[in-house]
């Protein structure tokens, strides 16, 4: 059967000033300003939210479930990337 | 578009001008809200319904503020569940524009633009108000009736200028409301009586900024503005269309049937 739906839009929604963007979920819509409003009324009427993006869902690049074992895997036991692997040295000033 | 003299308006001097005007106000919303109401889980979309009921919300909410005032303001104790749920059809003072049936969603969107383009300068006239209990709903009203007009003029926008289904649809949803939208501007001894209070709204200008915003919104839609011609009247004065009782009904039979149940 033939997809009758809008296009799909994700949504991000900002929390704070000087908070991240973060992903709320997505909604259907004919173009950008009906994305807006949509995003707006589902995800933004209970004041969740100072400001508001939108994004076409085609225009996200996401990584493929295969890439996960050579994409993430490795980090996994490189104890060194992860600042806690370092000792404070005495004198310097812990803030 | 001019508008007619009012027929039959009440030349006695009016008992509580303060409260009738307020009473206009929120019934307005009050009865729009409650048809906007009715398209809850009817939506052509999820994310439209969940905007209608948003805007219905919005309206029933701006309805309540204004009439517990008016309750206030007439001092006989009645609340804004009082006038809500116990005034019969000729006691209501909306005008007749907001109580016709939802229709289709043409129809709708086409009465929602036509009333929040109305409604925008009419807030933003009343909240430079002196009678600062106005003033304040007002202003909070203004910013929810500025999203519901982007809103509903998008939608006006879309329906005219898209298929050439949705754009008969809008052209018959504003060729069969245009009729009511005179009403809006009326002018009456209730209005001159309020300049007392600080409530100074030029009808005049009014409609003069609503007419630019309306033939501008449909001109961008493709849509025909209808000729001028003979204007529905009497809703402010408590004279509806067959339909608003029929809404009260459904409306109020809840309250009516258990008087003060609280859940």
């Amino acid at each position: 059967m033939a997809d009758t739906q809008l296009p799909l839009w994700e949504v991000f929604t900002q929390a704070g000033h000087g908070a991240p963007h973060e992903h709320a979920g997505s909604v259907h819509a004919a173009d950008a300003e009906q994305a807006m409003q949509n995003a707006r009324d589902v995800y933004a009427r209970r004041g969740e939210a100072v400001s508001l993006w939108v994004v076409p869902s085609s225009a996200i690049i996401a990584s493929a479930p295969g890439d996960a074992g050579p994409f993430f895997d490795p980090g996994n036991d490189k104890a060194y990337r992860h600042p806690q692997f370092y000792k404070v040295p005495r004198g310097v000033r812990v803030f | 578009m001019s508008v007619p003299p009012v027929a039959g308006a009440r030349e006695t001097p009016v008992a509580n001008p303060l409260f009738e005007y307020l009473l206009r106000l929120g019934d307005d919303r009050l009865v729009l809200g409650h048809r906007m109401s009715e398209w809850c889980g009817h939506g052509p979309i999820l994310e439209e319904d969940i905007a209608m009921a948003n805007i219905a919300l919005d309206l029933v909410g701006q309805g309540s503020s204004l009439l517990q005032l008016a309750g206030v303001t007439e001092g006989a104790g009645r609340d804004e569940d009082a006038l809500a749920y116990f005034r019969g059809e000729p006691e209501f003072r909306n005008a007749q524009l907001v109580e016709l049936p939802k229709g289709d969603f043409a129809f709708t969107m086409v009465r929602q633009f036509l009333f929040d383009a109305y409604s925008v300068l009419q807030l933003d006239a009343l909240q430079k108000s002196t009678f600062a209990p106005l003033a304040g709903l007002a202003s909070k009203a203004l910013k929810e009736d500025s999203y519901h007009l982007r809103h509903s003029s998008d939608w006006v926008l879309r329906l005219g200028d898209g298929t050439a289904e949705s754009h008969a649809r809008a052209q018959a949803a504003l060729d069969e409301l245009w009729r009511f939208t005179g009403e809006l501007f009326e002018s009456d001894a209730v209005d001159e009586a309020v300049r007392d209070n600080g409530i100074v709204v030029d009808q005049a200008a009014i409609q003069s900024r609503w007419q630019q915003v309306v033939a501008d919104v449909t001109r961008r839609a493709t849509l025909t503005l209808p000729p001028a011609g003979a204007s529905a009247s009497g809703g402010r004065r408590g004279r509806h269309t067959e339909f608003l009782g029929h809404m009260l009904a459904e409306m109020q039979i809840v309250a009516r049937s258990h008087p003060g149940a609280k859940w």
